[in-house]
Parts: structure tokens; C-alpha cells; sequence
């Protein structure tokens, strides 16, 4: 089979949309197995695209092109950053669709058809090529998380969703002006060629700013984001995981897609303000987080926390705080997702999402306590875990660039296991003071079948991450390489190298010459 | 032989004036004939559009009448769109006139009308043949607007578009007058020429009067109050039609005169559609939200749209031209559709409903109408990946290109909190517990013409997207 003729991205995108299509037109006893069919063999095709990607091979791999719709080219093609996150989302969807086997009643088939088509619109913001193709995709989801958060949501459903859709509607809708000046500009909407064109720096500023409009808000950065815990404490268990898990995913791929490798000296110019937001971030989300009575929301304060790391390791401008981000992204999207899991689990049961409606279920849920554990243990960063790698990365890659903003940073992975530990001894131990939460059974096999996966990965990448910096090296080598003209000198103090810890550094080689298409 | 030229220019006008005339006869020698001729007014319609078609692509121009009207790309690509509409607007309404009693033979005639005067508006080069048009048309719709005369809503819009329209028309008039007196010509080109030289405080007087006049016709704020009224009031049919085919004509008059005319002095009414895109973006936005009537909604949203269209005449570039073109049409499209969707608002005793009450739940007991109604409300916000989305980027695309940065943040800015009020129709339809009051469709032409339109606003537009890209391009150039 030669990979490159067959259009394995287009198939990619196409499956969950013919599969929506149908779960539309059937009852819903069809419409879950066709949507995790659907869903499996997706992850299927993904495991492949990860097996036939060669990380030595040429930057953009699987490439598809075709002029379909004029101006709006149907370009389509991956480098390892789009890979691992595009692993990411078709990894948690057949979970998701798991995850509302049962607990969604009404709807069924229109509930699975706005999840089919939230994974082709996932996986099209990682693989565009083209700026237009890109934005499309990027705004599109935001009309099936519209209707999953306001059809199936909680209680305060209709307020959060338009908080959700009018809240990034207005952050994206800038970018897209930007956008148009850019390709004004270059004279293409070609994502690789824009990567190496270099805008004039006035241009960048304005540029970069509006595109952190966009990103921000997805991100979500503090301060505007406070229609995070409101979407995902209303959206159905399977919502939150996609939104933890993917969609707070694109904003960080933005800031690495565009913002730094187009607009290099406005990144570096604005450090200030990205370090700046993203400590008051993770210390004062976490403080509330800390005071959270109610256990989405505390999960979603963590993920404001989280993600302002991620932000923190983007903007170091080298090799380890970036491929740290990366990796934070990816754990965190296994973990918050997993985390709302085990909340779905315990709300499936007692339909509270009260802490103090629980306590001391690890006498009777033994299992579930267990995956919960570990769970907590990798959004706290212990070692082993996925949490601790890529925090580990991506501070290490910030310290280099400011202590300060290190120090503060820092100071969430403890503030992070204060809140993560309480929300855990609340729940699982202590007494037995509810009858009916004692009561709960524990996880059956399905739901075992949701969790086990994601507990494997978890760890997977907290003992062995070479398997996910490998697909990513080469890439952010490159985007290193690009922005490193403006690459900020830094305040720590580093010594020169002592030749007794030569052998735990590893030395990256420059960008080998690569025969093209060799994959 | 002059006079054979000019009229073998004029085929479209002269094929439905003459079906005009003669479906009144017909209509006189037979009693309830109102569905014969209005599928022989649709087949006029056709005949007209026929001949528009096979210009679209090149891009010559013919002037006919020694100047007062001229057959270009431009004409036929607005023609084109007029003639669509109007058949659109034939095609839905026999079921609902007749159940207010109303299907007579005069509707289609009207209409077709109307057509003509359309035809001769977006091909006039002359301020005469400009007013003729506009008033054929104008006196058509004030009727149409009241024709159901049994009901006194229908009457009043009737009323209120005639005083109101009335005055627009003075306004035009009065500044025509004052350009032809400073410019010494009612020719366009001749107005052009004289511009050129000089512009005086006479002539920019006459400007604004004639731009305000317009912009009336278009429903641009702050000239928009009648819109609501004259929407709700009038029979949902003729809403469609009032909502499509004259604001197509209207704007390409707008653009044929504002380009033609006083295309040299860019700088004198560069300014006015600016603050008149912006107020009619935000007033059309902001207006909507409070609105509980679904037809005067829909009047807020026109406003609004038309706001996005002028950002295009604010370039005054071909580009611009082209992309309001192309925004045109697909809010032709979207409007229609709209229209389509509330036609079919019928409860069980077979009454039509349009307030927001009536349609709570709707998801839930018309599932596929309330699919359409929510890709064409998603369109109209222009959400991608509907196809209401790639007019809004064209027209941001030209004036990115025009170099009007702040315009393009603010008006793109502002189409959030149109957002919201498009959102508020799928909320009450997707998320509200149901009201049961909406009962199946009967009406297998609605049905399809919903659905005809609802893809052409699905993601399957954006195929026309090359095609509608060459005709707007080529039409966009005749008019420089």
C-alpha cells in the first residue's frame, strides 16, 4: 500500500461525516453502534497514520490538494504536531461516544451526529493547509458544541451555550479579518508558505494581536475565561471531555501554528503579557479551584491552570519548553478528559456533581477509586505519569527565559495538588456519611473499557515519552529554528556546560537533509 | 434601425411587459385563474431570464435608447437574480393567498410588473430612466404590499410603504433635480464627466439626496423604520418577494449610480455608505434582539445584511462590486429560504404562525423544518461552514483589500451581536420544550423549494463558488 495515493486525511474527515448523516435518519438503538463504529474506525486509520508517518521524512506528510471551492483550496497535510493531536482526538472519541451509551436518552441519533461531525471538524483544524480551510473548520465546531451543550446540558444549559458560541464567536471573528490581510499580503493562503513568510514587525503586532484574540479565548487564557466552567459544568460528561480534551487543544495549536512561527518578534515582544496572564492564571485559578464545591467546575478551574503552563512553555521560544506545551496539551487532554469521566461515573449514579454529596466511595467503588487515583496523581505531575513530563518540559524550557515567571508557575503544580488531593480525600475517603453514595455500585465493564485505555496512555507517556517527542522533534526544531532571531536573552544565569553531565544532555543535530516524499 | 438596436437590447423587459399585458387579459376573460397565470408569469420569467443568461459570461455593453439604458454583465447578473427571485416568490404563494382569500390574477401580474421595472432600474444610465424604473416597481409593491384587503395589517403596510415610499421617492427626485441642475446633464456618464471637473456644495446636496433616497429603497439605516412594519404587515409571500428581488435591484441601482455617476469623487459619498453600512449593521443587530414576531426579525436581519453589502460599495473597487455581488445572491438565497421556512408555520386548523411562541420545540415535532430554519439562520450569521459565511468573508476580503482596516474590525465586530439574535431562533427551536402548535406541512412546494434552498446554504454552496467568482468578476467590470 503506498500511503501517499491513498487520501487518508480526506477518508478521515469523510467517515464521521457519512456517519452522522445516517445516525440522523435512525433509531437510536442504531445510532450508537454506527456512530462508535464509525468513531473506531477512525482511531483505527489514525493508529495507522501514526505507524505510516516517518518523523524523519518530509515536514508535511499525507498532503492532499485539490482546487474544490475556488479561493478555499481543499489543502490537507500533517507534521508530527498535527499528528499527536489528531491521535489525541480520535483517540477519545470512541470514549466519548462510550461515555453517552446510556446516559443520553433523548436525541440519541442527533446527539451522536453533532459528535460525528465535531470529530471531522477536529480533525480538519489539525490537517488544513490552508488559512480559509483552517478558519472554517476552526469556527465550525462552534455550531455542534452549540447544540450539544444547549440540547443535552444541565440545568443553566442556554445560558452557558450562548456564553460558549458568542464568547469565541467574537474572539474569532478578528482573526478572520487578519487572515485576510495576510493572505492580502502574501498572495496565498498556503499555511507552509505563509510559515516562512516574514510580515513587516509594525504589521506583526496588530497581526498577532488578533489572533490572540482568538486563541485566548479558546485557550482559555485568564481573563476571558469564564465561559469555561460554565460550558463544562453544563455540558453532557461526553462534551466536557471533547472540550477539555480537543477543543481547548486548538487554541494552543494556534498559538504554535501561527502566531509564533509567523509573527516571531511580535511573540517575542508580547512575552511579557503571555507570562504575565498565565501566572495570574495558574495562581488564581487554582485558588479557585481550591474552593470549588461543585466537581466540574473545579476540574474546569484546573484546566484554566493547565493550559496557562501550556501558554508559559509556548512562548520560551526553545526546543524543551515547546515540545513540554505539547506534551502538557496531550496529557492534559487524556487526563481532565479521563477526570470528567470519573465524574460522569459517580453524576450517572447519585446525578449531583455536590462534593459533599460524596465521601469514602473507595470502600465501595474500589475499581473506580483506583483509576481515580491515578487520574488525580497525573493532573497533580507526579512522576510516572504524562502530567509530570510535560510540566517538567516546559518549565525547565521557561526557567530559561525567566525565573520569575517560573517560580510562580511553579507554584501551581503545588497549588495543583492541593486542590486535586482534597477534591480526591472528599470523595473517596473519609465517612461513609451518605447512605446512597455508599451504596453505588462500581464501574462496570463499560466503563472500565472507557478508563483503562486512558489510565494506559497516561502512563505510557509518563515512563516511556519518547514514543510522543519523537513525531514532534523535528517540528519544533523547525519552528525553534525560525523564530530564533527573536528569541528573548533570558535572566537565568546558565553556567557553561559541565563536561561531567554530558551524557544526559541530548544533543538535537540540525535539520538533516531529508529526501522529499520518502515516506 | 437605431430603434430595432435598442429594442433587441431591452428583449427581457420587452417579453414581460407584453406577458404582463397580456395575463391582465387573460386574467379579465377568466374567472379563478390566479394558479394558470402565475405558472404563466413563471414561464415569462423564464423566457426573460433566458435571454439574460447567455451574456453572463462576456463582458460586452451594449447602450440602448441613445444612453437612458445600457445592456451589460452588470444587468443580466442582477436580473438574473431579480427574475429568480420573483419566480420564487410566484412558486410559494398560491396556498397561502388563497387561504386569505386572496390568489387573483392580479398577484403574478403585479409582480411581473414589477420585474419590468426592476429590469429598467439596473440597467438605467440615465436619472430619468432611473426614476421610471424605480416607480414601476415601487407603485407594484405598494399594491402587492396590501393585497390581501380584508386584512387590516396587510392595509396599513400597504399605506405606510406608499407615504413613506412616496417621500423616499421626493427625496430622489428633488436631488436628481439638483444634480441635473449643477451637473447639466441627467446622463451618467455626463454627471460623471462633470464631477470630474469640479464639485460643488449643489451637487453634493444632490448627492445626499439621492444616496438618502436609496437608501430608503434598500432599507439601509437610519431610513429603515418602515421595514419592520411594511414585513409584518404585508402577506408573507410578498414579504419574501420584498425582502429579494427589489433589494437586489435597489443595490444594484445604488452601485450603478454611485459608481457611474459619481464614481470620480470617490471621497464625497465614500463616507456617507460608510456610516450608513455601519449604522444599518449594528441598528439591524441591536433591533432584532428585543423582537418577538418572526417576520419583523427577518426585516432586522434585512437591514443588517444590506449593512454587509454597502461594506463592499464603501470600497468603491471592482473587487467590492464583485463581492457584493456575490453576497447578493447568496442572501437571496438565505432570505428566501427564510421566507420558506415560516410560510410552511401552519397549526393544526391551518392558520399560518410567525411569532417565536409558535415555533418553541420545534426540533422536536418538524424535525427537517427546523433543520433548515437553523442552517439558514446559521447562514445568516454567517457561521462557517454555511454558505452565508463566504458572502461575509468576500465582502471583508474587498475592503481588507481597499485598505479599510477599522471598517472591516467594526463591522465584523459587529455581526457577533447579530449572532445572537440568529442564535436565539435555533435556541427556541433546539432547546425549549416543545409547544405542538406547528402541524406537517401539506404543501409539497414549500417543502421543496425549503430544501432546494436549505442546500444551496449547506456546505454544498460553496461548489458554485468558481462559477459565481467568474460572473460577479465579469459583471463587477462592466461597471468600470
Amino acid at each position: 500500500m503506498n500511503a501517499a495515493d491513498i487520501p487518508v486525511l480526506s477518508i478521515m474527515l469523510a467517515i464521521p461525516m457519512v456517519a452522522a448523516a445516517l445516525c440522523l435518519f435512525v433509531r437510536a438503538e442504531l445510532a450508537r453502534p454506527i456512530a462508535l463504529g464509525a468513531t473506531l474506525v477512525n482511531f483505527i486509520l489514525g493508529v495507522v497514520l501514526w505507524i505510516s508517518y516517518d518523523p524523519a521524512g518530509a515536514q508535511w506528510q499525507f498532503t492532499e490538494s485539490a482546487q474544490l471551492f475556488g479561493p478555499i483550496g481543499w489543502k490537507l497535510g500533517i507534521d508530527g504536531i498535527s499528528l499527536t493531536l489528531i491521535m489525541l482526538s480520535v483517540f477519545l472519541m470512541p470514549i466519548c461516544i462510550g461515555a453517552s451509551w446510556n446516559s443520553i436518552q433523548k436525541r440519541v441519533g442527533e446527539y451522536m451526529a453533532a459528535f460525528l461531525l465535531m470529530e471531522t471538524l477536529m480533525i480538519g483544524v489539525f490537517a488544513a493547509q490552508d488559512l480559509l480551510l483552517f478558519y472554517i473548520f476552526f469556527e465550525a465546531g462552534l455550531i455542534p458544541m452549540y447544540l450539544i451543550i444547549g440540547i443535552w446540558g444541565g440545568q443553566d444549559r442556554i445560558y452557558a451555550s450562548y456564553k460558549f458560541f458568542l464568547y469565541t464567536l467574537l474572539g474569532s471573528v478578528v482573526m478572520l479579518i487578519a487572515m485576510l490581510w495576510m493572505i492580502q499580503f502574501a498572495g496565498t493562503a498556503d499555511i507552509p508558505t505563509l510559515l516562512n513568510t516574514d510580515f513587516p514587525v509594525q504589521a506583526q503586532t496588530l497581526l498577532w494581536l488578533a489572533f490572540f484574540a482568538s486563541f485566548a479565548v479558546k485557550m482559555p487564557m485568564w481573563p476571558v475565561h469564564t465561559w469555561l466552567p460554565d460550558a463544562h459544568v453544563q455540558a453532557p460528561t461526553a462534551g466536557s471531555v471533547i472540550l477539555a480534551g480537543v477543543l481547548l487543544k486548538m487554541g494552543g495549536y494556534g498559538f504554535l501554528r501561527f502566531s509564533l512561527p509567523m509573527f516571531p518578534e511580535a511573540s517575542a515582544n508580547f512575552i511579557p503579557l503571555v507570562f504575565g496572564l498565565s501566572m495570574v492564571a495558574v495562581v488564581y485559578t487554582s485558588l479557585v479551584a481550591l474552593v470549588q464545591q461543585d466537581m466540574k467546575k473545579l476540574i474546569a478551574y484546573s484546566s484554566v491552570a493547565h493550559m496557562a503552563i501550556v501558554t508559559v512553555g509556548l512562548f520560551t521560544f526553545n526546543q524543551q519548553g515547546i515540545e513540554g506545551a505539547i506534551i502538557v496539551m496531550l496529557s492534559h487532554g487524556l487526563v481532565s478528559g479521563a477526570l470528567f469521566l470519573c465524574v460522569g461515573v459517580i453524576y450517572d449514579r447519585l446525578h449531583t456533581r455536590e462534593i459533599s454529596r460524596y465521601g469514602g466511595i473507595s470502600v465501595n467503588m474500589p475499581k473506580y477509586a483506583l483509576l481515580f487515583m491515578l487520574f488525580t496523581m497525573a493532573s497533580v505531575g507526579l512522576p510516572g505519569t504524562s502530567g509530570f513530563v510535560g510540566e517538567f518540559l516546559s518549565l525547565a524550557g521557561a526557567y530559561k527565559v525567566s525565573t520569575w515567571a517560573t517560580l510562580i508557575a511553579t507554584t501551581g503544580i503545588i497549588l495543583g495538588a492541593g486542590y486535586m488531593l482534597y477534591l480526591y480525600r472528599r470523595i473517596a475517603f473519609g465517612p461513609q456519611a451518605n447512605a446512597d453514595a455508599a451504596a453505588m455500585q462500581d464501574i462496570d465493564g463499560r466503563e472500565m473499557w472507557l478508563l483503562a485505555p486512558i489510565a494506559v496512555v497516561v502512563l505510557w507517556m509518563g515512563v516511556y515519552p519518547e514514543t510522543f517527542l519523537a513525531p514532534i522533534r523535528r517540528d519544533v526544531a523547525t519552528i525553534v529554528e525560525r523564530i530564533e532571531r527573536a528569541a528573548p536573552t533570558g535572566d537565568s544565569k546558565l553556567m557553561a556546560a559541565d563536561p561531567s553531565t554530558a551524557r544526559f544532555r541530548v544533543v538535537h543535530e540540525p535539520k538533516k537533509d531529508v529526501a522529499e516524499g520518502s515516506h | 434601425m437605431e430603434l430595432n438596436a435598442s429594442l433587441s437590447l431591452v428583449r427581457p423587459e420587452i417579453i414581460l411587459s407584453f406577458s404582463a399585458l397580456a395575463l391582465l387579459l387573460l386574467a379579465a376573460w377568466m374567472d379563478q385563474a390566479g394558479r394558470l397565470i402565475s405558472i404563466l408569469a413563471v414561464a415569462a420569467l423564464s423566457a426573460a431570464a433566458a435571454f439574460t443568461v447567455s451574456s453572463l459570461g462576456s463582458g460586452s455593453s451594449a447602450s440602448a435608447f441613445d444612453g437612458l439604458m445600457v445592456n451589460d454583465a452588470f444587468g443580466n447578473f442582477s436580473k438574473l437574480l431579480i427574475y429568480i427571485a420573483a419566480a420564487v416568490s410566484l412558486t410559494i404563494a398560491p396556498r397561502f393567498l388563497e387561504k386569505a382569500g386572496a390568489m387573483r390574477a392580479e398577484y403574478p401580474v403585479l409582480i411581473v410588473l414589477s420585474c419590468v421595472g426592476m429590469g429598467i432600474m439596473v440597467s438605467a444610465t440615465d436619472l430619468i430612466s432611473l426614476y421610471i424604473g424605480l416607480e414601476l416597481q415601487s407603485l407594484s409593491a405598494y399594491v402587492l404590499a396590501s393585497f390581501v384587503r380584508s386584512d387590516g395589517r396587510s392595509a396599513e403596510a400597504g399605506l405606510k410603504y406608499f407615504v413613506l415610499g412616496a417621500l423616499a421617492s421626493g427625496m430622489l427626485l428633488f436631488g436628481a433635480s439638483l444634480v441635473y441642475g449643477f451637473a447639466g446633464s441627467t446622463s451618467f456618464a455626463a454627471i460623471g464627466l462633470a464631477m470630474d471637473k469640479d464639485v460643488g456644495l449643489g451637487l453634493i446636496f444632490g448627492i445626499v439626496f439621492i444616496l438618502s433616497g436609496l437608501a430608503f429603497k434598500i432599507s439601509a439605516a437610519p431610513f429603515h423604520m418602515w421595514t419592520p412594519d411594511v414585513y409584518e404587515g404585508a402577506p408573507t409571500p410578498v414579504t419574501a418577494f420584498f425582502a429579494s428581488a427589489p433589494k437586489v435591484a435597489a443595490i444594484a441601482l445604488l452601485m450603478r449610480v454611485v459608481l457611474e455617476a459619481f464614481g470620480s469623487q470617490e471621497l464625497v459619498w465614500q463616507q456617507i455608505i460608510i456610516a450608513v453600512a455601519l449604522m444599518s449593521i449594528i441598528i439591524g443587530a441591536v433591533g432584532a434582539i428585543g423582537q418577538q414576531n418572526l417576520k419583523r426579525l427577518m426585516a432586522y436581519s434585512s437591514i443588517n445584511n444590506v449593512g454587509f453589502i454597502l461594506i463592499g460599495l464603501a470600497t468603491g473597487t471592482e473587487q467590492g462590486i464583485a463581492a457584493m455581488l456575490v453576497y447578493l445572491t447568496i442572501y437571496v438565497a438565505m432570505t428566501l429560504g427564510g421566507f420558506v421556512c415560516l410560510m410552511q408555520l401552519k397549526d393544526k386548523d391551518g392558520n399560518y404562525r410567525e411569532e417565536f411562541s409558535d415555533i418553541a420545540g420545534l426540533s422536536k415535532t418538524r424535525p427537517a423544518l427546523a433543520a433548515a430554519f437553523a442552517i439558514f439562520m446559521f447562514s445568516l450569521a454567517g457561521i462557517p461552514p454555511l454558505f452565508g459565511f463566504w458572502g461575509k468573508l468576500v465582502v471583508f476580503n474587498a475592503a481588507v483589500a481597499a485598505g479599510l482596516l477599522p471598517l472591516a474590525v467594526i463591522g465584523i465586530s459587529a455581526s457577533v451581536i447579530g449572532a445572537f439574535y440568529y442564535l436565539k431562533v435555533v435556541k427556541v427551536m433546539y432547546f425549549d420544550d416543545a409547544a405542538d402548535v406547528i402541524a406537517e406541512s401539506d404543501d409539497k412546494v414549500l417543502v421543496w423549494t425549503g430544501g432546494i434552498l436549505a442546500a444551496a446554504n449547506s456546505p454544498l454552496g460553496y461548489f458554485a463558488i468558481p462559477a459565481l467568482g467568474v460572473w460577479t468578476a465579469v459583471a463587477a467590470k462592466a461597471l468600470f
